[in-house]
């Protein structure tokens, strides 16, 4: 069954002290492939069978009025099999 | 004169905020998150605290619940409505004000007694305070770095619509230091520290809150 997956991350000029913690704590554990570090939310949408236009279309309006907030926040939608 | 004072699954400061109210010299009503009636209110306090546990974003949830709905209407229409800590995030959420309110820069959950200085004394809110005047007030967050573009940073400041600053070191990251800013009109404040902790010496570090409490009821004589 497919489900829409929305992403859901700060804008890249908002600080992400979540981001910068994580980026602080992979150092210290030996891992020091990162230059940066940005926390996002993912959501997982399942519908009955695949999404229409139409449910997409919706969820691209819910992803703007609630799941995330675009003065801080930028979503992409998408659909995964 | 009749102050609602809004309860949200979560909420923890509205006793605090209604008793300001009444020692303000206001009656407060108590206002319920599911019931989309204001009860002939005539200014409507948003408490802090964690509404709907703080899920998705502060106040992303509560700012759709159906006293909100009325709540927004008046507003708009002038009526007085101050969002502290949980609720000035709610107020946010709503757009009803510009910007966001985002996780502390440290990551630490602050609480504190908290200098600012009051910049505008021309709002619903403010007007008992002298332009300038520092007053001190607990403040207590984990989300309260105010954040906005900057371009609406340079209108608030150019408007003077920055109501009140953090004295000394930021606390939290807000750029501008900014604690609290009001809309255009000048009826909507959002507010993150908490003067409704600060009414009286016995059971805060000052009695400064208080002039948040009697603005109001002076504004709705005028």
């Amino acid at each position: 069954m497919a489900k829409i997956v929305v992403d859901v991350m700060l804008k890249p000029e908002i600080l992400d002290p979540q981001g910068k913690a994580v980026a602080a704590a992979l150092p210290r554990l030996g891992f020091t492939f990162a230059t940066d570090v940005r926390q996002g939310k993912r959501f997982e949408i399942e519908v009955d069978g695949d999404p229409t236009p139409a449910q997409l279309a919706d969820v691209e309006k819910a992803a703007e009025k609630l799941l995330s907030n675009p003065v801080i926040e930028n979503f992409t939608v998408r659909v995964e099999k | 004169m009749k102050i609602g004072v809004v309860t949200f699954p979560g909420t923890l400061d509205d006793r605090d905020a209604a008793r300001a109210v009444r020692h303000a010299g206001g009656e407060s009503v108590a206002l319920w998150h599911n019931d989309a009636d204001l009860h002939g209110v005539d200014a409507v306090i948003l408490p802090g605290g964690f509404s709907y546990g703080d899920y998705l974003r502060c106040g992303a949830i509560s700012r759709f619940s159906p006293v909100m709905e009325p709540i927004i209407k008046a507003a708009q229409g002038g009526m007085p409505l101050l969002g502290i800590c949980n609720g000035f995030q709610v107020l946010a959420e709503a757009h009803l004000i510009p910007g966001a309110l985002t996780r502390n820069h440290e990551l630490h959950f602050l609480c504190r007694d908290q200098k600012l200085t009051i910049e505008n004394v021309n709002t619903a809110w403010t007007s008992s305070f002298k332009q300038g005047e520092e007053i001190l007030i607990p403040l207590k967050n984990g989300e309260g770095a105010y954040m906005c573009d900057d371009e609406t940073l340079a209108m608030l400041e150019g408007e003077g619509r920055i109501i009140a600053r953090y004295v000394g070191e930021n606390p939290n990251g807000s750029r501008n230091l900014i604690a609290g800013i009001t809309n255009e009109r000048g009826n909507i404040v959002g507010l993150m520290p908490h003067p409704e902790h600060a009414i009286d010496s016995l059971t805060g570090p000052s009695a400064d809150g208080l002039g948040f409490f009697t603005s109001v009821l002076k504004a709705m004589v005028k």
